[in-house]
């Protein structure tokens, strides 16, 4: 297992060696171009904190009023029967749905259930390895205004069930 | 979606709340979502900034050439009788989404639907290589999943990116599912 935490801990750095070692090689002005691409990190997370601020409220209300482990206790039958652990349930609920909301739920859970712990873990896991299925659909379909999508979000929900699955799998492996 | 989404939390939370004598806690969790939020963004603009410098690099640089070469195979295999703009868009498109450059992916994504609209027979009905675009978009194939990482580094965790090898192998899985269901799909609602 060590071995498996290596290859993550290496892999950013490699990820930038490799990029920063090319770009030498092109004699590029690689640093003139990180400062123009840092720039743009700015604006991207200016952008996005309004919808933080008011997702990371909504989620932390849900938390502390207690409907969240009303739905968790709730469903906790099938959600035994496919051995998810009903912590990550509102994650698994939230992420198809939206990138925003599903963060902040992310950011809820793992601050919550310690950010190392098995829960911590896989919510990082499910986080990192899936997408805002609904979202993305609806933005693909409806920039061609397409009506029959063939039933395509079956398919995306598979993938998503089948990310979560084999994301508590992992973690149950690795650590 | 999040105008109804966002008014029912909030509105459910309060009744609840009131009706269980949580309200305190709820009135704490409201303080401690503000600063909760900022902290995680001052991490998130310190890997977001590193990120998107370190990717201005490869865009400038010909590692997305590189790159493009070494998807080709895939995705020659994955979309057939594609013409050359909207391969070329596919291409860029996925390589955007590999390397977290969210910004940039969809308008690329968006130019690929219209060419492969062109080449739609019917234009109210997703064409085939139309259901394998959207299924990789919505699979998340981006390689350092940067967002998850300043999560855990703003909540200090011993080691943020401990989680990348864990990712990777579920999105993979994701993936291959979502393609083959993707080809399943395309068999039995072919008209």
């Amino acid at each position: 297992m060590r071995i498996i935490n290596y290859i993550s801990i290496i892999s950013m750095p490699i990820i930038i060696l490799l990029i920063v070692a090319n770009g030498v090689k092109e004699r590029a002005p690689i640093f003139d171009m990180f400062l123009k691409g840092a720039k743009d990190g700015i604006q991207i997370v200016i952008k996005i904190f309004p919808t933080l601020i008011g997702l990371f409220m909504a989620i932390g209300m849900l938390r502390s009023s207690g409907v969240i482990d009303f739905i968790v206790h709730t469903i906790s039958p099938i959600t035994n029967m496919l051995n998810i652990p009903n912590e990550i349930m509102p994650l698994a609920m939230l992420r198809p749905i939206s990138g925003s909301a599903s963060m902040a739920v992310a950011t809820d859970i793992i601050k919550n259930n310690g950010v190392d712990t098995f829960i911590g873990i896989v919510a990082s896991v499910i986080m990192g390895s899936t997408e805002t299925t609904l979202y993305t659909i609806a933005v693909y379909t409806g920039s061609t205004k397409i009506k029959n999508t063939r039933l395509i979000l079956l398919a995306a929900l598979m993938a998503d069930l089948t990310g979560i699955l084999v994301a508590i799998l992992v973690c149950k492996v690795f650590f | 979606m999040l105008n109804i989404l966002w008014s029912v939390f909030i509105i459910i939370s309060i009744v609840y709340a009131i009706l269980n004598g949580n309200i305190e806690q709820l009135n704490n969790s409201i303080f401690e979502a503000t600063s909760t939020v900022v902290e995680f963004s001052l991490t998130l603009i310190g890997i977001t900034c590193l990120w998107t410098g370190i990717m201005e690099i490869a865009s400038q640089t010909k590692i997305i050439e590189y790159l493009s070469k070494a998807l080709h195979p895939i995705i020659n295999k994955l979309f057939p009788n594609l013409n050359e703009k909207a391969d070329k868009n596919i291409t860029m498109n996925i390589i955007a989404n590999m390397l977290g450059l969210g910004n940039a992916a969809t308008p690329l994504g968006l130019k690929a639907m219209d060419e492969l609209q062109k080449d739609n027979i019917e234009k109210d009905t997703l064409s085939d290589n139309m259901m394998m675009l959207i299924i990789l978009n919505t699979a998340s194939l981006q390689i350092i999943p940067t967002t998850v990482i300043s999560i855990r580094a703003s909540l200090n965790s011993e080691s943020p990116s401990s989680i990348i090898v864990p990712v990777w192998i579920a999105t993979i899985c994701a993936a291959i599912v979502g393609v083959i269901c993707t080809k399943i799909l395309i068999k039995i609602t072919r008209r």
